[in-house]
Formats: C-alpha cells, structure tokens, sequence
C-alpha cells in the first residue's frame, strides 16, 4: 500500500519567481523523512509538489519529474484529484470543516467523493478516529462540531480525516507547529504507529522533532533571499545529526545560523 | 457648583479629579431649566427645537465644566462620547419614528377582512376593502424574482471568487457595481421596453419580476462574494487534499460555511425589492381584483397599492395606505425571521 517517492531535476516556480532548484531526492516507503531548514528555503513548496497542492496557487508550476511508485504525477494526462487520493496531507494549522460534526469531518473524503453506505461511513470513522488516538476523547460526543475539540485534537481529527480515505502516502506540513507540548508529543508517537503503514514526509521547524520521529532528514536552504532554495543533503536522520557531509548543515543543526 | 460636588483628589498621582454622575444630572437639569426659561421668554417653540437647544446647552456645559474641574483630556474624551452617543441615538430615532407611526396609523386599519379581501368594486371612500389581491401580488413576484436571481447571483460570485483569474472576472466584476447603482425606475424601463414593447407580451407579475431579479442581482452577487473570499483557503485545500473535486469542495464545504452570510445578504436583497414602487409601475402596472396568475395579465402588489391609496385625497383610502405598508413591513419582517432560522441551523456550527 505505501509508495515510494521520487524527485528528479525538479524546479518549482510561483510566476516568475524560482522557488526551489533542482532537488533530487528518493522517499521509501515504511519510513519517515523530515525536511528541515530555515524559513523560505522551499521545504513546504517541494511537499506541496508531492500531491499537486502546489498548483491551488494561480502561476505556480514544476519542472522535473515527480514519481510516485515511477508513476509521474505530473503527465498531463494524470488527473490531480487522483494524485490528492493517494498522497493525502495535514496542514500546519489544523483546517477542520466548521459545518460538519466530528463524525462528518473524519469521513468527509469519502462522503464527499460519493460513499453512502452508512455502516461502512461509520466503520471507517471509528477505524480512523483509533487510528490517530482520538477514538477515547471523543467517543461519546461524535456529533459535536468539529470546532469543538482542543488544537491538539483538532490537529488529531485532520490526521484522521487524512488516514480515512486511506492514501499511500501521508505528507505533514509543520503539523505541530501550532500545538502545545503534550499534543506535540501525542502526534510524534502517532507517527511512529502510522509509518508502518504509511510513506510519511514531513516538515518541520524543530530540530528536535526531526530527529525524534524520522528515519531520514533533508536540509534545505537558500544561499541568500531572493534566491532559490536547494536540498543540500538527504541522508540517514542519524547521520545528519552526528556526522553531516555538508558543512551548511552542521552549522545548521548546530544552531550557528536560522 | 461642580466644585462642591466633584471628588476631591487624594495623595496618590493615578488619581484624578472626575467629576461625578450626580453633577452631570445637575449640569443636565440646569441645561434644560435654562432652555424652558429661554421658551418662556422668547417666541421660540416646538419639540424638536426644544431638544437640540437643551443638548446643545448640556453638551457646551458639560465641556467647559469638565476641562475646568477635570482637565483637558477629560473634557475632550466625554465631549466625543457624548456626541457619538447622541448622533447614535439621533440615527434610530428615524427608523423607530416610522415603525412606531407605521404600527399605530396600520393597527387602526387593519382587520382580518381587510386581509382577506381584495378592492374589486371598492370605491376609495368606502370603509370596507382589503390587500389580499396586493398579498398575493408581491409574494408571487417578489418570490419568481427570488428564484431567478439568487441561484443566479450565486453561480456568478462563485465564479468571481473561485474560478475567475483574468480579465473576464474583472470585467464582471466592474459591471456588477455599476448595476448596484442602477435607478429602480431604469429596471422598470427596460423591462417594459424589452418585454412588453419589443417582445409583445402583457403586463403581468411576471414582468415586474423581471425587473426585480435585475434589481436583486448584484446585491446578491456582491454579498456572496464578499462571504466566499472570507471563507478561509485553508479550507479548500483541506478538501483537495481529501482528494474531493474543486466544485464539490465548493458546494459541500465552501458554501456551507459561508451559509449564513449569504442567507442575509439574500434577505436584504429580497427586503430591499419587496418594497420597490417604481419598477412595478411599468410592468406589473396594478388591479384592484385578484390576480392568482403571475404569468398573464396585470397584477396588485403592495407597495403600488400604497403608492396608489396614499395618493388619493380621502381619509379611508389614506388609511387603507398605511395598514398595507405596516403588513409589508411585517412580510419582510417575516422573511427576515426566518432566514436566520435557517441560517442557525444550517450553517458553521459551534
């Protein structure tokens, strides 16, 4: 079920400005990988490529390929709410649908693509909602708003809206960003339970995320602003956090600059 | 004076002198007492006249007192306040003035005969006759406008807002506003012209519609599209990434969340033609009998009734006026209602 991903000689433009040059990477399946860097450098942008987000904002275009299983997604035959079912993503502020109960908002994907059948509506909901370790905070009160809940639980509610159309990949843009510690911690530990199902790329601003939750971490960043960003490297979490090849990056995760 | 009543200042610099509630009465009593003595020593009266001088003199007093008692500051902050206060309350005052006047001269009137009876064969001074013909008039036209022109003003702001990036949505855009400004007499015009002149067709209710769709339109247009650009972005790129398609995101998601506000602007949309004259004249052009048939021959409606009842010279006429224009309130009052009802319950729940 999970996919690999895989970038090559891929720019990203928003009109005429170069956001991203030239990045070549590989995503396994089964693993985490985290994007690190600082602000502006391109990491949210070159997630965005991976399910076609990236084209919601008007002049914005790729160059390069983007493959998904080898599959690219950017033919022009491919049809991007089909790239979006099998890549699916969470959002840096938690974007529950404020007109639908929590029951609603979590198989909303699958409702709103034409499902139907209520058991299965229902079974799905459940299976999701235990999925992303909210199933026992809000058992009792499904047909509340989803605006209800906590940031945290929000946060919870939108990964499990993401699992329930069940993608091959899940992408997490600063999915913590705007939590608090303890709900920081309990989407970690999610992340470790979905990555034995799920090919996860995530972004994130903190460092020590990056290294807690991923198996390999990218470093990007931009030579000065107005620049285009790059990836400097991609490599094994352990190894970027101990023993980087590049030296931008050591004095990155070494708190010398951003 | 003030100086005896006010608050004295203690040791501690955040304290200040204020003057106190019971001076400002005091200041409001003298204010009046000096504007009855002026009424009574001068030819000068009338309500109205009375008011303003009275506020005029509270407003001067208060002001010079306060920056001699508490300070230049103080003075000029209860000198704004009190003037956003009274230009507050000078703006409800019209609208409570024609409710209440509209209430009292209608309730005279109004019966239930005179809402179940129609003006066929009434003379204007008889005292019997009634507006069901005008009822049935304004909710058929009023209703067939809504029909046209709210699914249409709709599919064109979500046009403006979601699909439109070049010069198409601006051009759209451009004449929207300048169809806001449009005089209701000119829709009226055109109607006539169009449809009764060049095409042939008859008065009937479902000309005036006509006119009143064309009036409704960008009120509809630009009250939705201001609703959809707030619906946050984020929002659509939650669906997209559940793998919805872009028109169903829009309808299941967008729009539900920017129910409510659409429901009012559609109300206002609706309240502001149900009381349209001009437009009706041309195309509906009046009966006295009942007309159930929108779509053929001429029709009554309320605000052209009391266009016509208000301009005959005789007092049960006059009155036949205003207990129509209090019912035309109340349907729009009605509307209103309900529309936040729907909106309660269909929209962003919290």
């Amino acid at each position: 079920m999970a996919k690999n991903i895989q970038m090559k000689n891929v720019d990203i433009y928003y009109g005429k400005f170069h956001a991203v040059q030239d990045v070549n990477l590989s995503i396994p399946p089964r693993a985490v990988t985290a994007f690190i860097g600082p602000s502006g450098c391109g990491k949210s942008t070159v997630l965005r490529t991976m399910n076609r987000m990236h084209e919601v904002i008007p002049g914005a275009r790729v160059e390069g390929r983007v493959e998904l299983d080898g599959d690219d997604i950017y033919r022009p035959e491919v049809d991007p709410v089909e790239v979006r079912r099998a890549v699916g993503m969470v959002f840096q502020r938690p974007n529950p649908f404020p007109t639908m109960s929590i029951r609603d908002n979590v198989v909303a994907g699958l409702k709103l693509q034409g499902v139907r059948n209520k058991s299965q509506l229902e079974e799905v909901a459940e299976r999701s909602l235990r999925a992303a370790n909210l199933w026992n905070e809000v058992k009792d009160r499904l047909g509340r708003p989803g605006g209800s809940l906590s940031g945290g639980q929000q946060q919870r509610l939108c990964i499990a809206r993401a699992i329930a159309v069940q993608p091959e990949v899940l992408l997490m843009d600063e999915p913590c960003s705007a939590l608090d510690p303890i709900s920081t911690l309990a989407i970690e530990e999610l992340i470790g339970e979905l990555k034995k199902h799920y090919t996860i790329v995530i972004v994130t601003h903190n460092m020590q995320q990056a290294a807690r939750v991923s198996d390999q971490t990218g470093f990007f960043n931009l030579k000065a602003a107005g620049q285009p960003g790059r990836l400097i490297e991609l490599d094994n979490t352990e190894k970027i956090f101990s023993n980087p090849t590049e030296k931008a990056t050591e004095d990155y995760i070494s708190g010398r600059f951003g | 004076m003030a100086q005896s009543v006010h608050v004295t200042a203690g040791n501690s610099r955040l304290v200040r002198t204020q003057l106190s509630r019971r001076s400002l009465v005091a200041i409001a009593a003298a204010a009046i007492a000096a504007t009855v003595v002026l009424f009574v020593a001068t030819p000068l009266q009338g309500l109205v006249g009375f008011v303003l001088i009275a506020a005029v003199l509270y407003i001067l007093a208060q002001t010079v007192i306060s920056n001699h008692v508490e300070g230049r500051r103080a003075a000029i902050n209860r000198l704004v306040t009190t003037l956003v206060v009274a230009c507050a309350c000078a703006a409800v005052l019209p609208l409570v003035a024609v409710l209440g006047f509209t209430i009292v001269k209608g309730l005279a009137v109004l019966n239930l005969s005179f809402l179940t009876h129609t003006m066929r064969g009434v003379a204007e001074q008889d005292p019997y006759g009634g507006i069901y013909h005008a009822i049935i008039g304004t909710l058929e036209q009023v209703g067939l406008a809504t029909l046209m022109a709210v699914p249409f003003g709709l599919l064109v702001a979500i046009y403006l807002v979601e699909y439109s990036a070049g010069r198409l949505g601006r051009v759209v855009s451009f004449f929207v506003d300048v169809m806001t400004g449009l005089p209701s007499i000119v829709a009226g015009l055109f109607i006539f012209a169009l449809w009764i002149l060049a095409l042939g067709q008859s008065f009937s209710g479902f000309a005036g519609s006509l006119a009143l769709a064309i009036l409704m339109l960008p009120t509809v247009v630009r009250s939705a599209e201001e609703m959809l650009k707030i619906v946050p972005d984020s929002l659509r790129e939650g669906g997209y990434a559940l793998g919805i398609p872009k028109w169903i995101t829009i309808l299941r998601i967008v729009l539900p969340t920017a129910l409510a506000g659409i429901v009012t602007g559609v109300m206002l949309a609706i309240a502001r033609v149900t009381g349209e004259t001009a437009p009706l004249l041309l195309t509906v052009f009046g009966n006295p009998a009942l007309n159930f048939n929108p779509f053929s021959g001429a029709q009554a409606s309320l605000p052209l009734f009391v266009f016509g009842e208000a301009g005959l010279p005789n007092e049960t006429a006059i009155n036949r006026a205003w207990a129509a224009a209090l019912v035309l309130i109340m349907i729009v009052l009605v509307f209103n209602i309900i529309a936040r009802v729907i909106a309660r319950f269909a929209g962003v729940r919290s």
